[in-house]
């Protein structure tokens, strides 16, 4: 490396000035041929053409602040946004009891921690297992309260954003380990065991994740003996567990299938037993592969729990179903969709984009 | 009526972004010509070859191949590429295709040549890159030197006027490049063909070249007969360089 | 360890020890049956003593029943009066209408969209990137409700309903377009698509053989498209070029006549088009930059023009690597066309769930979902792998 060719000399010259800066951007980027300046036009239309009525019916228009909706009918064409500032605790707490709906906001702030914890490398050890369980508990004790000063709100009460935050965050959480089992299942030399995993697996991806819904809400109180009820969130919750697990398994299988041969061999090599090989030399190395699809599997997950509104359950997307039917408020359908759609997005979004970052990173210390 | 100079080069300049890759690259190769490009990696020599066939494009200065001058226009390009074939450091080579395939690929859809004949000619060159046995075979199946013989193969299916070779053994086992430098050889000594090739075999640019260039910093610093090149270097960077390449 | 005293020593006896991995996984395979068999037979006896007690009846018979209720579109003609078999047919029918129907539309939207993501021109690739990161992050039910409730509320009723181009009638009530009438010259037109279609293929075989003899190549592309328009043009013009269409005209507070897209299944194949296609256009886009610059490089400098470079290098190539992660998102389309319940198209999800609620077998009525998408699952499945293994590239 001594003779490294230097980058500036004498004898250099700038580029042509054709061919740098703002001018030249937009010759290359929007202008290279008919076709290009033809592409840009439509664009430009199209974006003429959405944008502006957009900003005037959702800034420009649009009603703020009022307490009834004449303001909002008065000013047509026009967003509602009044009626969001109207009904917003209902979409995002349900009919939580109203005063005590401080203490769903910290229960999805702790779950929004717990997620944020989970994505960060430092946690990524047996911490994390202390970490969930805490988080655990503490959103127990907001939600249903009743020790500790909490006047006692039962589950049929919770709704909103802090329902689907936990649907999706349990389910995820607590199908991980059982992802898992069936990933080394599935790859185990025992016919029998990975028989039965690959049947498990395939049929949970090949329905609906309603059909699994409707079999939660309607088939498991005839599996239990009388007497014996779960209620329909916690009914859910498992539906939504036993679809996530089989998709975790494949997850995981990725991941396992991914690891070297040469791993195993030196694993077997060190006289190490199948669990101590899974346990310390494998799965830690296939867990870390896994981690960007299993962000992805998660923001699925979390679009997905919003159907359990067809089972009635209040989530996010009922709740806001349920801000619609105020006779009072009648036709404001689009603008609260929009606002749901917004929670949705900066969460999916954010998501998708730390998985993003994190695959890149990842990629560069895992080049093979 | 040809005239003598096939390919000629003059002021080229280039850059990515800021950085200056071709500073007034001037030259000139007559019909027939072999040239070896050498130099350090980074000076520039593959870029150039690229421009010749407008995989790159310069920003300054004419480039002439075979009396058309190279412009923006799409016609221009795919003639004078129907007549320059190129060989790739990293091969190349249609991996969803039979040996055969990819070798007759071209001829029939730009030569508009039918089948049987484009297969003939195709094993003629097999034949000539010594691995006629392979061609129902799948590139994903060769070995480095076979699929290198095998992308020289392709590019003469075409029957150009002038090959560029961009370092083609360079991504190469060791006892693998002598398969292909040998068929480069073979090539050179039927001569008529005018070659461009960068590498660092100076073994090769000994036996066949007629000229040797160095490049470095995006400039031709030094140009001689093998030779001389070789024995009496002028410029200090190609002292150095040489004394880092021949050990 | 034992063998090295020596030649002629036989292997060690086996002895049945925990140690043998052999014994352990057979004891561990038996756990883990008995297991599983102990749980369905708790599950299954708890069942059955509740369908008892419950006087639920069970079986399968109540497939030939009289339905009793009417389904709001069918392909196929269903009245109260006919069979629940009947309607799980038309549920059946209606989910693989939408579905795939979704599958081709939204196929056609992703591969525009992921190809301008990737265009050079900035504006294009920017729209088609919002679009991309927009419609993937929020949920496909958030879709249906939109597009469900613009449909239902925001637009105007059949007095004033949108009329974007003649005959064309867009209302809270859904879409109206005009269809053709009972006429001789249609038939021919529908009769000269046929035989286009036929044509062209046989043209494109012709072709084929054509260029291996001589080298001639023939402008497919054209020729195709001018039979398949033309053919049933000419076909139209024969039969006396009827302009008369069974245009949809209101009365009273509807229309009558022409085709209907009811607002359920304009919302939910709107729904499902526009969520999916922003996950196509990604396996497109993943698809064509798995082509490695290399290959481009190598065809053009060949002297390929761009569209025989597009054909017969990139595109064969990139197939390959698009056609799996699509199996799935067409997979996908399918299983999520199951939320229409949510919205009210009577797909199979909905009418088996009106059969459950009305016969209360509710384990029937589950079986009965999880059997049709089951079996649409499956075969996909088996044909994609058999698919897969077809195109694999060759590798040593």
């Amino acid at each position: 490396m001594t003779n490294a060719p230097e980058i500036t000399g004498e004898t250099d010259i700038a580029p042509p000035v054709s061919s740098t800066g703002i001018v030249a951007w937009m010759r290359e980027r929007l202008f290279s041929s008919p076709l290009n300046i033809i592409m840009t036009v439509l664009c430009g239309l199209l974006v003429i053409a959405t944008l502006p009525p957009f900003i005037e019916w959702a800034l420009i228009k649009a009603v703020w602040i009022s307490p009834t909706a004449d303001a909002c009918r008065a000013a047509r064409g026009g967003a509602c946004w009044a009626f969001i500032a109207e009904k917003h605790r209902l979409i995002l707490f349900g009919l939580y009891p109203y005063d005590e709906q401080w203490r769903p906001l910290l229960a999805a702030l702790v779950n929004i921690a717990l997620i944020v914890a989970s994505c960060m490398r430092r946690f990524w050890n047996i911490r994390l297992l202390y970490i969930w369980g805490i988080g655990l508990v503490l959103i127990s004790w907001l939600m249903w309260g009743g020790v500790l000063g909490l006047s006692y709100v039962e589950n049929t009460k919770w709704g909103g954003l802090p329902l689907t935050l936990i649907l999706a965050t349990f389910g995820v959480g607590f199908a991980f380990p059982f992802g898992i089992v069936l990933a080394l299942g599935r790859r185990s030399n025992m016919p029998a065991i990975k028989t039965l995993c690959i049947m498990y697996i395939e049929l949970i991806r090949g329905v609906p994740l309603i059909s699994l819904l409707f079999m939660s809400s309607v088939m498991l109180p005839l599996f239990f003996p009388e007497g014996f009820s779960i209620d329909k969130l916690l009914r859910a919750q498992i539906a939504i567990i036993m679809f996530a697990a089989a998709y975790i398994a494949e997850v995981v299988r990725g991941g396992l299938q991914a690891i070297p041969k040469g791993q195993y061999e030196a694993a077997d090599a060190l006289g190490l037993s199948y669990w101590k090989k899974t346990g310390l030399i494998i799965l830690p190395q296939a867990l870390k592969i896994v981690i960007p699809p299993m962000v992805s599997l998660f923001i699925a997950m979390f679009k997905d729990t919003s159907l359990v509104v067809i089972i009635g359950i209040f989530d996010l997307m009922n709740a806001t179903k349920a801000s619609l039917t105020d006779t009072a408020w009648k036709g404001f359908a689009v603008e609260s969709y929009i606002f749901v759609s917004i929670i949705y997005f900066v969460f999916c979004f954010s998501m998708s984009k730390y998985s993003q970052q994190l695959e890149a990173r990842l990629a560069t210390g895992h080049k093979r | 009526m040809a005239s003598q100079q096939m390919i000629e080069l003059q002021d080229v300049n280039k850059w990515y972004g800021q950085f200056h890759v071709l500073r007034n690259v001037n030259l000139s190769v007559k019909r027939g010509e072999r040239i070896v490009i050498c130099g350090p990696s980074g000076s520039g020599k593959s870029t150039m070859i690229r421009c010749i066939n407008r995989l790159e494009e310069h920003q300054q200065g004419h480039i002439v191949v075979d009396g058309t001058e190279l412009t923006n226009d799409l016609k221009n390009i795919e003639a004078i590429r129907r007549d320059v074939g190129m060989v790739f450091q990293h091969f190349n080579l249609f991996p969803h295709l039979t040996v055969l395939e990819n070798l007759t690929l071209a001829p029939i859809w730009v030569l508009k040549k039918p089948k049987a004949e484009a297969e003939e000619t195709a094993m003629k060159y097999l034949q000539r890159v010594r691995i006629p046995e392979q061609a129902k075979k799948y590139p994903g199946q060769l070995s480095g030197g076979q699929q290198q013989r095998v992308a020289i193969a392709r590019s003469l299916c075409m029957q150009p006027k002038i090959m560029l070779f961009d370092e083609p053994t360079s991504a190469l086992d060791p006892e693998m490049v002598k398969e292909v430098l040998d068929v480069m050889v073979g090539l050179a000594e039927e001569g008529g063909m005018t070659m461009l090739c960068v590498t660092h075999e100076m073994g090769f640019a000994k036996a066949v070249a007629h000229r040797v260039i160095f490049m470095d910093r995006g400039e031709i610093v030094e140009q001689n007969t093998p030779d001389q090149f070789f024995s009496n270097p002028q410029n200090e960077r190609t002292k150095t360089f040489l004394g880092q390449i021949l050990h | 360890m034992a063998s090295a005293h020596g030649t002629g020593i036989k292997p060690p006896a086996r002895r049945l020890t925990w140690n043998d991995p052999t014994v352990r996984a057979v004891v561990y395979q038996v756990i883990a049956l008995g297991l599983v068999a102990f749980g369905v037979w708790y599950l299954v006896s708890n069942t059955l003593h509740n369908l008892e007690t419950r006087k639920i009846a069970s079986g399968f018979d109540f497939l030939t029943r009289e339905a009793g209720f009417a389904i709001g579109e069918s392909p196929i003609y269903f009245g109260p009066e006919n069979t629940y078999a009947r309607a799980i047919l038309v549920g059946i029918l209606n989910t693989l209408r939408v579905a795939v129907v979704g599958i081709i539309l939204a196929t056609l939207l992703g591969t525009i969209i992921g190809i301008a993501r990737l265009s050079k021109n900035w504006l294009l690739a920017k729209i088609a990137s919002l679009y991309v990161e927009v419609m993937r992050n929020i949920p496909l039910l958030l879709h249906l409700f939109f597009w469900y409730a613009l449909i239902t509320e925001i637009m105007p009723g059949p007095r004033d309903a949108l009329n974007p181009m003649p005959g064309v009638f867009i209302s809270n009530r859904g879409i109206k377009v005009p269809s053709p009438t009972d006429h001789f010259a249609f038939d021919l037109a529908a009769g000269g698509f046929l035989l286009g279609l036929i044509l062209s293929v046989v043209v494109a075989q012709w072709a084929k053989k054509r260029q291996e003899r001589t080298g001639l190549t023939f402008p497919l592309m054209w020729s195709s498209l001018a039979l398949i328009l033309g053919l049933p043009l000419l076909g139209w013009l024969i039969g006396g070029a009827p302009t008369q269409l069974d245009v949809p005209v209101l009365r009273g507070f509807n229309f009558q006549g022409g085709a209907t897209l009811t607002p359920e299944y304009a919302a939910l194949l709107a729904g499902l088009v526009i969520y999916t296609a922003g996950f196509i256009a990604e396996v497109v886009r993943s698809g064509i930059l798995a082509v490695s610059h290399g290959q481009w490089e190598a065809a053009s400098a060949l002297g390929f023009t761009r569209g025989r470079l597009l054909q017969l290098i990139v595109l064969p190539q990139a197939l390959r690597v698009i056609i799996p992660p699509m199996t799935s998102q067409y997979l996908n389309i399918t299983k999520n066309s199951s939320l229409a319940i949510a919205i009210g198209y009577p797909d199979i999800v909905s009418i088996a769930n009106t059969t459950l609620n009305q016969t209360g077998q509710a384990i029937e009525g589950i079986l009965v979902i999880m059997g049709v998408y089951l079996s649409i699952s499956l075969s996909i499945s088996l044909f994609m792998n058999w698919y897969n293994k077809h195109i694999a590239l060759v590798e040593r």
